[in-house]
């Protein structure tokens, strides 16, 4: 019934035309919403009782101690582990736990592991190109052809990630910090609407991080970014808004000035004698 | 139209194919020559035996290149192709089997001698068709890709990898061995098919016929390796690679692995099916043994040997573990268990990355004391 | 007939008295042994008088009537052509023939088979004989005799010993021989009795698993009485399912041994694969190893395989775990974290015991004794009767699989076993030495391969190929129970086998074991991780 309406209005570009690039319906806000998400191992509950809203262009710091629940997290979001009960949204049309991951990065959900994970084998310039969005299925990639808009598109990026110098050097000889702007590139050729960055500072000198700041703030506003830090410099750096978890839930929410604030986070970090 | 010849077409322009189309070319033309014009009692003939020998090791060789493009660039140890192999071969095997005719000892029109012998009264219904070339060179590449396609697509969709992969492969081909042993499969049971006559028409055991499937194996092996050379230069051959070393990350980046994994499968399992089947008219006989696991997992150190991820390591280490199965089999047939043993170890342990590894290691050499090749890496 | 009429007429105390009281140094002291006469007189009765003649040795209740009986119904006695003596022919084979005095059992050499004259017996009598032969045991005073013959009468009762049978049953009888008899006689009365004798034998029959038992019934079910015809059926019925539960008994015995032999084979690689992460294909050439030790032994201590077999318990364990550590040294411990490089040399390596064994010992397969407390079998019932080596090797299994448990449980070993399996830059920066650990761990997974060896010994060939038969079974079992769980390995071998068992009778051998593989095949996409995964994220690695 509802296609018949929308055929009616011809004022209206119809939602089966419109680009596939951004089907994310965000018209309500939030572009990423969990609510009452349950995952158990083998009876130790690794999230309990999970709320969290991500809005649309945000940039939004996650921060808990170790076994908090912050990657197990990140893998129901993105399709690797499914919770045992609860509701996990993208915008508002997509449900993600129907979804398989490739189905989910292809939305526009693009994720940096805790380790960094490269193509060792590749190419740094390959690296960026399989992450670039694309015709996916089979027989495009495997006829696809490296346009000279393509190519472009990857050396602007190269650019943002220092790397040009290494750009046909085998990704595998690339340094720690290398590899994780390596990654964080590879994010960035997949035009995500939500960037999950899974420690994305580990190993990297100081001069490092703050560039990784600014890259990530600069990408907040176009894009949703998740950012999951150990390093509370570099979260006082970016954050505007700090989420606590703790035991697989939702501690604190607030500014990080907010979150350092408050008693229950100081106990949960400092021991329970503080 | 155009981008898909470009991707077939593109290892035409490698370096790396042209000298491996060159020298598989050229070995063509040479003993074709010394096999016609070369007078028999000349050190330089080579007979009709030998030129069937050389078919076989290139059967091989398009049976490893098959392995080591799922192996070598999807990181997927398949100890199951010789199933696709045999299927293959079986497919062919029918087929000539059809060709016998009324010729056979029994001199039934229809039905193979063993069908006469276990008293079947008419040809099964997965025998019918095989009487016409079309149908049964269809098959060879359906029977394979269709095995390869249901076993891929159950184990690559549960994201069965590595050594469980292995070894269900294994175990897939070890059940296929156990069925075709039976009689009541229809298949020959032990003896498998054999007595074949003719093909297209040409008699089988003439010389010609002989050196005419030599000179068809080469060319297969010709296509064969430039369709894996095509798969893996273009971007799903990137995809696979990364598939193999990061499978999660692939995952995320919006690729579906399992779809990647099933698509090289299948074509790498239709490969083996065409080797299979250019194998079973140069042997003469097709039977269950082709299934067994060591057979398999022979193929596998074949490709050590040569170098996995090269294509033509596959190539080098068919040819060189076989060349050496027929000199020690011949000479001291009980040393060469050993010797093979022993070559899975050694292989495994000191040269990982094969002959092929070997011969890139002296190139770099020579590329590192090249002071313009250096710079140029560099620039 | 007179014969056993005869015999009828004796009471069974009274020949028992007889037998008692007329013991053999009583014969010797008289000048002429009346069983000379005796044996005379059967060996001059024409065929109408051999009746007689029998009738007179059996009334005799001489000791030895037994023994003359049997000769005369096995053709061994004959009469010495010149002196007219009655012998016994112990072997008569080639010209001269071997004979005794069937007086006194003592060996008179040999003599020329021309010289001697066979008693003659026809097949009547021969038959009859059978009959006075088993009713002659029966009256036995050793039990193990007594049973035989009471089994023996199964389907023998003729018109001739039913009443001497009757009569016994009416006599003090051990439970089991009396159960046989009622059986034998209801088995007769089916077929012979009137309509009541019928009704009541079939009333007997109801719930006999016995083959005999059962052909009865059936004959019964086409005879011509409908009523008898139809209470055969209702027995047949009932004996149908009892048989169905039997049969249901010993196709789960025969699962759980098969599936006790899956799991020992796969409990060595469980902890190999499972707890170090190796792929062991020389795993099935160690159970080899194991099977070899066991003939080995054998050959060391000829006559005496029970206590061959006890040392080579200890022995295949040593053999296969000595033969695990130089594989370990020598390639595995150079593979580390290169799974599939380490599969293929432990294939090679596999190729290379096979044909050492094929070179230094034989290709042909070696047969091992199995020992007598072992072999023969546990009778249930007439239906179901358990075979001892495959109960020994059930067992043999669950205790192998007990002390595993215990060593993973209880020990420093198991501790640090599970350690390094968890985390071994953890477990090493504890001080634990990761290497021994890793040497230890195989070496008792190769050692259990031998005990696996061991075992299998006694319930199949020992050739070059055992391993290689296991070997894909084992990793089966591994995959099936969830690698790295020991439990997982124990309950999917014997679920495996049962399967497979279950699956044999109607699609055969092969057919089964292709089905029970596609079924893993299939199982593992429901299940890609076993029946007991290990869970959260360190599995996901």
């Amino acid at each position: 019934m509802s296609m018949f309406e929308q055929l009616a209005k011809r004022d209206q570009v119809f939602e089966f035309l419109a680009p596939a690039a951004s089907p994310v319906d965000v018209r309500h806000g939030p572009i990423l919403y969990l609510e009452d998400v349950n995952v158990s191992f083998d009876g130790f509950k690794a999230i309990n009782n999970l709320n969290l809203t991500i809005d649309d262009g945000e940039l939004r710091c996650i921060i808990g101690p170790n076994g908090a629940g912050k990657t197990t997290m990140m893998d129901i979001i993105t399709g690797k582990t499914r919770p045992d009960t609860g509701s996990v949204w993208f915008g508002s049309r997509h449900n993600l736990l129907t979804m398989t991951e490739p189905d989910i990065a292809s939305l526009g959900i693009g994720r940096k592991f805790q380790k960094p994970t490269v193509f060792e084998a590749l190419t740094v310039f390959e690296n960026l190109e399989l992450a670039m969005a694309a015709d996916k299925r089979i027989f495009p990639t495997l006829t696809a052809i490296m346009k000279p808009e393509y190519r472009d598109r990857i050396d602007e990026v190269l650019e943002m990630i220092k790397l040009k110098t290494l750009r046909d050097k085998p990704a595998g000889i690339l340094s720690h910090g290398q590899k994780q702007w390596l990654e964080i590139g590879m994010l960035l050729m997949q035009k995500p609407r939500l960037l999950l960055v899974d420690e994305p500072v580990a190993g990297m000198t100081e001069q490092e991080m703050e560039r990784t700041a600014e890259l990530l703030t600069s990408l907040a506003g176009k894009q949703s970014v998740v950012v999951v830090e150990h390093d509370m410099g570099f979260v006082r750096s970016i954050a505007r808004q700090v989420t606590v978890l703790h035991q697989g839930s939702v501690l604190a929410e607030g500014t990080m000035d907010q979150v350092s604030n408050d008693p229950e986070v100081i106990k949960v970090y400092l021991g329970e004698e503080a | 139209m155009a981008s898909s010849q470009t991707w077939l077409l593109r290892p035409l322009q490698e370096r790396s194919t042209q000298i491996f189309l060159g020298v598989l070319f050229s070995a063509l033309i040479v003993v074709t020559f010394l096999h016609l014009f070369m007078p028999q009692d000349s050190a330089l003939h080579v007979s009709a035996y030998t030129v069937t020998l050389l078919g076989k090791y290139l059967c091989y060789a398009l049976l490893a290149v098959a392995v080591d493009l799922v192996w070598g660039y999807l990181g997927i140890l398949s100890l199951g192709h010789g199933a696709f192999f045999a299927l293959g071969g079986y497919a062919m095997g029918m087929y000539l089997m059809r060709q016998i005719g009324d010729r056979g000892t029994y001199g039934d029109p229809v039905l193979p001698d063993f069908m006469v012998f276990l008293n079947w009264d008419s040809l099964p219904w997965y025998w019918q068709g095989f009487d016409m070339a079309w149908f049964a060179f269809i098959m060879v590449l359906l029977a394979p890709g269709l095995l390869a396609l249901v076993f891929g697509f159950l184990a690559f969709r549960s994201r069965v990898t590595g050594v469980y992969l292995s070894i269900i492969t294994q175990a897939l081909t070890f059940a296929l061995m156990l069925a075709f042993f039976r009689n009541e499969m229809g298949f020959g049971g032990n003896n498998g098919l054999t007595d074949f006559r003719d093909i297209l028409g040409f008699n089988l055991r003439t010389d010609a016929t002989r050196l005419g499937l030599f000179i068809a194996t080469g060319i297969a092996l010709a296509i064969g390796y430039i369709i894996c050379r095509a798969i893996v230069t273009s971007k799903l051959g990137r995809v696979s690679i990364a598939c193999r070393d990061a499978e999660a990350r692939t995952r995320f980046l919006g690729y579906r692995v399992e779809r990647v994994q099933l698509f090289v499968f299948v074509v790498s399992a239709m490969l083996a099916g065409v080797a299979g089947a250019l194998y079973v008219p140069q042997v003469g006989i097709i039977n269950p043994s082709e299934f067994s696991p060591l057979f398999s997992i022979e193929i596998v150190v074949w490709v050590a040997l040569g170098g996995r991820a090269t294509l033509y390591g596959a190539v080098i280490g068919a040819i060189l573990v076989n060349y050496a199965k027929t000199v020690f089999t011949g000479v001291m047939p009980d040393a060469w268990l050993f010797a093979l043993g022993a070559l899975f170890v050694l292989v495994t342990v000191f040269l990982p990355k094969g002959i092929a590894g070997l011969l890139q290691k002296r190139k770099k050499a020579q590329d590192d004391d090249d002071p313009a090749t250096a710079q140029e890496a560099t620039a | 007939m007179g014969i056993l009429r005869s015999l009828l007429s004796l009471r069974l105390a009274s020949l028992l008295a007889l037998l008692m009281a007329i013991a053999a140094p009583a014969f010797s002291q008289t000048e002429e042994d009346p069983g000379q006469a005796l044996l005379a007189n059967l060996a001059d009765a024409s065929p109408r008088q051999m009746d007689a003649a029998i009738e007179a040795i059996v009334n005799s209740g001489d000791p030895r009537a037994r023994s003359w009986l049997d000769a005369f119904g096995n053709n061994r006695l004959s009469r010495n052509k010149d002196t007219g003596q009655v012998v016994v022919v112990l072997r008569n084979v080639g010209r001269d023939w071997t004979i005794a005095d069937p007086l006194t059992g003592e060996n008179l050499g040999e003599i020329s088979r021309r010289e001697l004259d066979r008693v003659n017996i026809n097949n009547a009598i021969r038959g009859k004989l059978e009959g006075v032969l088993a009713m002659l045991d029966l009256y036995s005073t050793n039990p193990e005799i007594q049973r035989t013959a009471a089994e023996a009468m199964m389907g023998k009762v003729n018109e001739t010993v039913i009443e001497p049978l009757n009569n016994l049953l009416a006599q003090d009888l051990p439970a089991r021989v009396r159960d046989r008899l009622e059986l034998a006689v209801a088995i007769y009365q089916l077929e012979q009795g009137d309509a009541q004798a019928k009704a009541d034998a079939i009333t007997t029959l109801t719930g006999s698993l016995h083959s005999r038992a059962r052909a009865a019934l059936n004959n019964a079910v086409a005879g011509d009485d409908p009523a008898i015809a139809a209470s055969a059926k209702a027995a047949l019925i009932s004996i149908e399912q009892k048989l169905k539960m039997n049969r249901a008994a010993e196709t789960l015995y025969f699962g759980l041994s098969l599936g006790s032999v899956l799991v020992l084979a796969a409990i060595g690689l469980a902890i190999t694969f499972g707890v170090m992460g190796v792929i062991n294909m020389a795993h099935g050439e160690l159970i080899m190893l194991g099977a070899y030790t066991t003939w080995g032994m054998q050959q060391l201590l000829p006559g005496q395989p029970g206590l061959a077999l006890i040392l080579s318990i200890p022995a295949g364990f040593m053999v296969a775990a000595l033969a695990g550590i130089a594989i370990e040294r020598s390639v595995i411990q150079y593979l580390k974290g290169r799974p599939l490089e380490t599969l293929l040399a432990t294939f090679g390596i596999s190729l290379i015991l096979q044909q050492l064994v094929r070179t230094v010992i034989s290709p042909l397969n070696r047969s091992v004794t199995t020992p007598e407390w072992m072999s023969g079998s546990l009778v249930i019932n007439d239906a179901l009767s358990l075979t001892l080596n495959r109960l020994y090797v059930i067992g043999f299994a669950l205790v192998v699989f007990a002390g595993l448990m215990l060593i993973m449980r209880r020990t420093r070993l198991g501790l640090e076993v599970r350690a390094v399996t968890q985390n071994r830059a953890m477990a090493r920066s504890m001080g634990i030495k990761a290497t021994r650990v890793d040497i230890m761990t195989f070496a008792l997974g190769s050692g259990v391969a031998g005990l696996a060896g061991v075992a299998l010994s006694q319930i199949t060939n020992v050739g070059p190929n055992l391993g290689q038969n296991y070997i894909i079974d084992s990793f089966m079992v591994v995959v099936f129970g969830g690698v790295g769980n020991l439990w997982g390995t124990l309950v999917a071998g014997l679920t495996l086998g049962t399967i497979n068992q279950i699956l044999e009778p109607w699609a055969g051998a092969v057919l089964a074991k292709i089905m029970v593989l596609v079924m893993i095949i299939l199982f593992i996409q429901k299940r890609p991780r076993g029946l007991f995964p290990q869970k959260g994220r360190a599995a996901e690695g």
